[in-house]
């Protein structure tokens, strides 16, 4: 129905003489173009917009009022708790974070720098960590998937290994690349990319039968069987591991940075509370928290892009 | 050639729990060229996986299968598989899944424009040219299983084995599909051996009925020559007499002879 109303607005928009407002019913029929003969009789172009996507609208609001009511019940409660501790208000966290971010990019020194480099140099770690581990994660996985025999080999160490606190691995980064930086990286590597492996091993494993008994009729190279079924078949899977690896990135790379150091939006963290400025702790979770939910949109859409069935 | 396809005292058995599950025992049948030869029995009388060896999805235990007088050792582009379940990849369009067997039979020695014309002409056959781009998500189950007759047909095999690909399908979608089937091979002459469980498309489409006993060691049990002669129309066989003849027969083996005690 939609269609229809933008082809007959098209229509009217390219005939030279304006349809009449009150009575487009009545153009003559030999000056539609042939496709817009089967649609139905332009009437609705009048109903008011309210009337037209009058369910749409009650639909956007139903779903809007209850997220703009749990958010405003979010900031009184805060607000009443705010009121009887030293904890900072709405209001006043409103205002700091104005001015932190009415500056972002700006650079005093190694350990006072805006709250843009620090987002954005954390981001970097993660960026690099995650990519190491999805660079070997994803056909580690493949192949412990595909081979029964490094399945058996590897599972006991990964069962052992992904349990571990992220955190643990902090002191071992340090001991090897004797930097802060390598460290902090090394720590979202190995936290990211157990998800991966694991995810992408269960696709390769859940590839139904029927699929693989196509290229085993149609007898295709090993080439074609990886490029025209094992990946697309896993690749679900595959994002689901990395959605999952880079919301343990991002969980990750504040505390470690609070232990490493540097800048970034964890290390801010730490400076402010030495600074006694908690304004900008609850700016920092703030950050963190919509970054990371923008991490997990932009994944899921491109999830969504390669879903089948 | 007398025998095209040939199975030569071939027995199938599976290990399981509790020791060797004999499955097919002693079979033998053969298929000439050009010939229309259904395979029927109760379902889990192995006549799935007697249309799997002739495939060379499943290797026997014992005993020879040949196709064109050549030892079947596996899977091959000679014998096109069209499977109950359609099996179409659904990430690819209907042209691609037909052209993923294209280019893999004819890929190192055609042109792109002759691939592309081939997998064209495989859909059109089957008058599927319309939804070439179309994914299989997009069409009804029916299409899919003709985009899947169309993908085997494509590869120019010597043998269609077709595991009852009409099984999934209602029934009206099930008799048009038959009478397409018809046609396409009146068209091509392909040599066919189909499993079904469905007697009126046994007969209706098929030079002869394999019917197999009941399994565990199921065997054939009796041959049917299907005389009809062709082209077979339908609606002209609701009346005819030696159809009702051949049907009652497959029929009697059926629910007589090999009733299943617990089914």
């Amino acid at each position: 129905m939609s269609a229809a109303i933008l082809t007959h607005g098209k229509f009217t928009m390219e005939t030279p003489a304006p349809v009449p407002v009150m009575a487009p019913a009545v153009v003559p029929a030999a000056e539609e173009p042939a496709e817009a003969v089967a649609l139905p009789p332009p009437m609705r172009r009048h109903t008011p917009l309210v009337e037209r996507y009058g369910d749409e609208i009650a639909e956007f609001f139903r779903q809007l009022i209850p997220v703009v009511f749990g958010l405003a019940l979010f900031v009184v409660a805060w607000a009443i708790i705010s009121q009887s501790s030293t904890l900072p208000g709405p209001v006043k966290t409103w205002h700091s974070a104005v001015q932190v971010f009415g500056d972002p990019f700006y650079r005093k020194g190694p350990n006072d720098q805006g709250i843009g480099w620090n987002i954005l140099n954390s981001l970097g770690r993660v960026g690099i960590g995650f990519g190491l581990a999805a660079l070997i994660g994803i056909p580690l996985g493949f192949m412990i998937g595909r081979f029964r025999f490094l399945s058996n080999m590897t599972s006991p160490i990964v069962s052992l290994l992904r349990p571990v606190s992220p955190l643990a691995w902090l002191p071992i980064g340090l001991l090897v690349f004797k930097a802060a930086n390598p460290a902090a990286i090394w720590v979202i590597f190995i936290s990211s990319i157990w998800p991966m492996i694991i995810n992408t091993a269960a696709g390769v494993r859940e590839v139904p039968q029927d699929y693989l008994n196509v290229a085993k009729v149609l007898n295709l190279s090993e080439w074609k069987v990886f490029t025209r079924i094992l990946f697309p078949a896993v690749l679900p899977f595959m994002l689901t591991g990395i959605r999952l690896a880079i919301g343990v990135a991002w969980l990750v790379i504040v505390a470690a940075e609070m232990l490493t150091g540097g800048v970034g939006i964890g290390f801010w963290v730490w400076d402010e509370w030495n600074n006694l400025n908690v304004e900008h702790i609850i700016i920092a979770i703030f950050t963190v928290g919509i970054v990371g939910l923008l991490l997990e949109q932009a994944l899921m859409l491109l999830a969504r892009r390669f879903e089948y069935r | 050639m007398d025998k095209f396809v040939s199975v030569e005292q071939a027995n199938m058995a599976f290990k399981t729990k509790q020791g060797s599950f004999i499955a097919l025992k002693d079979i033998n049948v053969s298929l000439r060229e050009g010939e229309f030869v259904t395979l029927i029995g109760h379902s889990g009388c192995g006549k799935s996986t007697l249309l799997n060896m002739v495939a060379g999805l499943l290797q026997p235990t014992s005993g020879v299968l040949l196709c064109a007088g050549r030892e079947i050792a596996g899977p091959g582009p000679d014998r096109g598989v069209v499977f109950q379940n359609h099996s179409l990849l659904p990430w690819l369009t209907c042209a691609q899944n037909v052209h993923l067997a294209v280019e893999r039979v004819f890929g190192a020695t055609e042109s792109k424009a002759q691939l592309k014309g081939r997998t064209l002409k495989a859909l059109e056959l089957v008058q599927l040219g319309h939804a070439a781009d179309k994914r299989p998500n997009e069409i009804s189950g029916g299409m899919k299983q003709r985009v899947g007759i169309a993908r085997a047909l494509s590869m120019e095999p010597k043998v269609l084995l077709l595991d009852e690909p009409f099984g999934a399908l209602d029934a009206l979608t099930r008799a048009h599909l038959q009478d397409e089937l018809l046609k396409i091979v009146a068209k091509t002459g392909s040599t066919v051996l189909m499993v079904t469980h469905d007697v009126d498309e046994a007969v209706l489409l098929s030079d002869r009925i394999v019917m197999m006993t009941n399994g565990p060691a199921a065997t054939v049990g009796d041959i049917v020559e299907v005389d009809l002669a062709r082209p077979r129309q339908r609606l002209a066989l609701v009346n005819d007499h030696r159809y009702h003849q051949l049907r009652g027969r497959v029929l009697e083996f059926l629910y007589q002879k090999q009733l299943r005690p617990a089914a």
